[in-house]
C-alpha cells in the first residue's frame, strides 16, 4: 500500500488555505479582544453562560472522535478496503481535537490560567476527566499514526491492531466524557439525561465521517486522481446513512422520552414548537437540512451518486450538527430553570423567562476559527507527511 | 601577601554569604510559609471554620413584603456588586423572585441567593476546584484558580452565580471582584469570621419584616435552629437531594 505527500497544489488550495489562516487570525484576534474588555462583548450573558463558541468547540471536539473511525474500522474491525484512509483519518482527528480545544480554551474567563487546569485537578469534575481524555486521545491517536506509519513498527500488525484497539475504546469514552458534560448536568431539564453519551457517540461518527469523506474529495482534486474508488464511495455513503439514522433514531428517543413525563412536556414543547429561533434551527436545520434532506438524497435514485453529490451530502450533515450543538447547548440554556415548580417566577434576574442570546461577531469569529485552525492543521500534515493514499483509481 | 588577603577575605565572603542567606529568608520564606500555611488554610477554609459548625439561613416569606429589596441593597453595599446598566450581564448575588400561584393569582416574593449545598453541584462540577466549600459548608469560589470556564453556573440549579463580564473599579476591600472570574453569595464569609452576622440578615432585621434568621444550624440554642424548631421550612428543588443551607417558611 503507498502513500504518498500532497506535493503539487493548485491555486485553489492555496486560496483556501489563505482564507482559513486569515479566518484563524480573526479568531485570535476576537479572542483578544474578549479577554481585553471582558465577555461583556459577546452575546452571552448570566443566563446564557455558554454560547457560539462552544457549540464550534463541542462539535469540533464530537467530530474529532468520530474521524478517527475510519482508521479504527481498518485495524479493528480489519477491514482492508479502509486502510489507505487510515492515516488521514487519524490526522484529522487531531487535528479537529486541535480546533475545538483552541476555541474552547481561548473562551474562557481567564485562558492564562490554562495551566492551572494542567496543574490542579477536581476528580469528581467531568471536566477535569476531560482534560485527561483529550491529552491522552492526543497521545493515543499520534502513537497509533506512528505504529501506522513507522517503516518498523507498521510490520508489527499485533502492535497495530492493539493501539488501534486502545484508540477505539478511548475515542467511546472520550464522546461519553463530552455528551456527560450535558447528561450530568441535573438542574437543566433539557440537558439531565444519560442519552446524551450514547447520542453525541452517534452523532460522532457521522461528523467525524462527513469531514473525512470532504477533505478526501477534495484532496482527490488536489492529486488529480481519485483517492476513493467507486467501492469506497458506496461504503462510505452506506456508513453515513448508518449514523444518521442513528443520530436520528436517538435524537428521537430524547425528545420523546421527555414528552412522556408531564413534568418536562413544557421543557420538551420549548424546543417541538414553542421556541422561536430554536425550533426553527432544530426542525429547519437540524432535522430537515441536516438529516432528512441528506438522507434523502442519498436514497434518491436520481441524484448524483457520486463525488459531487457526496459533498453536498456531507456538507448538509455538518451544518445539521451545528444545528444539533445549537440547539442542545443554546437551547438548553435558554429554557428557565423551574427553581420553584408550579409558581409562575419572574425577577430582575431573568427568572421563569426565555433568555436572550444574540450571538456578537467576536465570538462568531472564534467559533468558526476552530474549524479553520483544524483545516490549516491538516493541510500542513499532508504537506509534510504521507497521509494521503495513492489514487485508488486515475481519472479518466 | 597572598595569605593575609586571604585572612582578609575570609570574613568577607562569610558575610557575604551571611546576607545571602538573609536575603533568600526574608524574600521566599514568607512565600514558602504562606504557600505551605496561608494558601491551604485559605483554600480548605480551616483556618477559622470549622466542621462543627454549619451556617444556614431561614427566611419567612409571610415576612418577606412586595417590593421590599433591602436585603438586595444590603448585599450590593457590602459586596460592591452593583448595576452597570447591562442587565443581562450585571452580577446580581442576591435577588427577590416573584412568584405568582397561576391557579389563585396570588403573588409573594422570595429572597433568592446561593443555597450553600451539603452537596454543591458547583463543586462537583468545578475542573480545578475553584468552586468549594469551607468546612462549615459555606459555598465559595477561590478566585485565584478559577479559570472562567462558567461550568459552575450551569450546574447550579438556584442560578446563584455570576460572570464578572466587565472591568469594575470601586471595589470592596472584603470582596475583591475579578473579570473572567464567577463570584456569588458568601454568606458574607468575612463578617462570619469576625463574628458578625451576613448583611443581608442585618439589615432585614434593622429596616425590614426580620425576616431573615441566620446562625449554626448544628447549635440547637442558634437564632436558625431555633426558628427551624418552631414550624415548617422547605427547601427549594429538595427533590434535588442537595441539602441546602437557606430554608423557606411559608414559601
Amino acid at each position: 500500500m503507498k502513500f504518498q505527500t500532497l506535493d503539487e497544489t493548485s491555486p485553489a488550495f492555496w486560496g483556501l488555505v489563505v482564507l482559513h489562516a486569515l479566518l484563524v487570525a480573526l479568531g485570535l484576534g476576537a479572542a483578544f479582544y474578549m479577554e481585553e474588555h471582558g465577555h461583556i462583548v459577546t452575546g452571552m450573558n448570566n443566563q446564557v453562560v455558554w454560547g457560539l463558541p462552544h457549540v464550534f468547540a463541542v462539535f469540533l471536539i464530537v467530530s474529532a472522535s468520530g474521524a478517527l473511525n475510519v482508521a479504527s474500522v481498518s485495524s479493528v474491525f480489519n477491514r482492508l478496503a479502509y486502510k489507505p484512509y487510515a492515516r488521514l483519518s487519524g490526522i484529522l482527528a487531531l487535528a479537529l481535537l486541535a480546533g475545538g480545544l483552541a476555541v474552547l480554551v481561548l473562551d474562557l474567563g481567564r485562558p492564562e490560567r490554562l495551566v492551572v487546569a494542567m496543574l490542579k485537578h477536581n476528580f469528581k469534575s467531568i471536566f477535569a476527566w476531560n482534560i485527561y481524555l483529550y491529552t491522552g486521545f492526543m497521545a493515543i491517536v499520534a502513537a497509533y499514526l506512528f505504529a501506522m506509519m513507522d517503516r518498523r513498527a507498521s510490520q508489527n500488525a499485533a502492535l497495530g491492531t492493539s493501539i488501534g484497539w486502545l484508540a477505539f475504546v478511548w475515542r467511546l469514552v472520550l464522546t461519553t466524557g463530552t455528551g456527560s458534560i450535558f447528561g450530568f448536568l441535573i438542574a437543566r431539564e433539557l440537558y439531565d439525561a444519560a442519552i446524551m453519551a450514547p447520542l453525541f457517540i452517534a452523532a460522532s461518527f457521522l461528523y467525524g465521517l462527513a469531514f473525512t469523506v470532504l477533505v478526501l474529495i477534495m484532496m482527490s482534486g488536489e492529486t488529480r486522481a481519485e483517492l476513493m474508488t467507486e467501492e469506497m464511495v458506496g461504503k462510505f455513503r452506506g456508513l453515513l446513512a448508518i449514523f444518521a439514522l442513528a443520530t436520528l433514531f436517538l435524537t428521537i428517543v430524547q425528545h420523546v422520552t421527555r414528552l412522556y413525563a408531564s413534568a418536562h412536556v413544557e421543557a420538551e414543547l420549548f424546543i417541538l414548537r414553542d421556541g422561536g429561533v430554536y425550533t426553527l434551527v432544530f426542525w429547519g436545520g437540524q432535522i430537515l437540512l441536516g438529516a432528512l434532506l441528506p438522507l434523502g438524497l442519498l436514497a434518491a435514485r436520481g441524484f448524483d451518486g457520486g463525488r459531487r453529490g457526496l459533498t453536498l451530502i456531507s456538507t448538509l450533515f455538518l451544518v445539521g450538527g451545528i444545528a444539533q450543538m445549537y440547539v442542545i447547548i443554546v437551547g438548553g440554556q435558554a429554557y428557565p430553570l423551574k427553581i420553584f415548580p408550579g409558581y409562575e417566577a419572574s425577577s430582575s434576574f431573568a427568572d421563569g423567562a426565555i433568555a436572550r442570546y444574540v450571538p456578537s461577531l467576536p465570538e462568531a469569529l472564534l467559533g468558526i476559527s476552530g474549524i479553520s485552525i483544524a483545516m490549516l492543521l491538516t493541510a500542513a500534515a499532508l504537506r509534510l507527511l504521507p497521509f494521503l493514499p495513492h489514487a485508488q483509481t486515475e481519472k479518466a | 601577601m597572598s595569605e593575609r588577603a586571604d585572612i582578609m577575605a575570609a570574613p568577607d565572603r562569610r558575610a557575604l554569604l551571611r546576607s545571602a542567606v538573609g536575603l533568600a529568608t526574608t524574600t521566599i520564606a514568607p512565600g514558602v510559609t504562606l504557600y505551605a500555611f496561608g494558601v491551604a488554610e485559605a483554600q480548605a477554609g480551616e483556618g477559622k471554620a470549622s466542621a462543627k459548625q454549619r451556617w444556614g439561613l431561614l427566611i419567612d416569606i409571610a415576612k418577606c413584603p412586595p417590593g421590599c429589596d433591602i436585603c438586595v441593597t444590603a448585599c450590593s453595599e457590602e459586596n460592591g456588586w452593583k448595576s452597570t446598566g447591562h442587565p443581562e450581564t450585571d452580577a446580581q448575588w442576591i435577588r427577590k423572585v416573584t412568584l405568582r400561584d397561576p391557579r389563585t393569582a396570588t403573588k409573594r416574593e422570595a429572597p433568592v441567593m446561593c443555597q450553600h449545598c451539603a452537596s454543591p453541584p458547583c463543586v462537583d462540577v468545578c475542573p480545578t476546584g475553584a468552586s468549594f466549600k469551607r468546612a462549615d459548608g459555606i459555598v465559595l469560589v477561590d478566585k485565584h484558580i478559577c479559570i472562567g470556564c462558567r461550568y459552575c453556573m450551569m450546574a447550579c440549579p438556584y442560578k446563584a452565580r455570576s460572570f464578572v463580564h466587565e472591568e469594575h473599579e470601586d471595589q470592596k476591600t472584603n470582596a475583591p471582584r475579578g473579570k473572567g472570574v464567577v463570584e456569588s453569595c458568601t454568606f458574607c464569609v468575612t463578617r462570619i469570621d469576625a463574628g458578625r452576622i451576613p448583611a443581608c440578615v442585618e439589615a432585614c432585621a434593622a429596616k425590614a419584616g426580620a425576616a431573615m434568621a441566620f446562625g449554626d444550624l448544628n447549635d440547637p440554642d442558634s437564632q436558625v435552629s431555633k426558628a427551624l424548631a418552631a414550624g415548617a421550612s422547605a427547601r427549594i428543588r429538595a427533590d434535588l437531594g442537595l441539602d441546602p443551607g437557606v430554608r423557606y417558611r411559608n414559601l
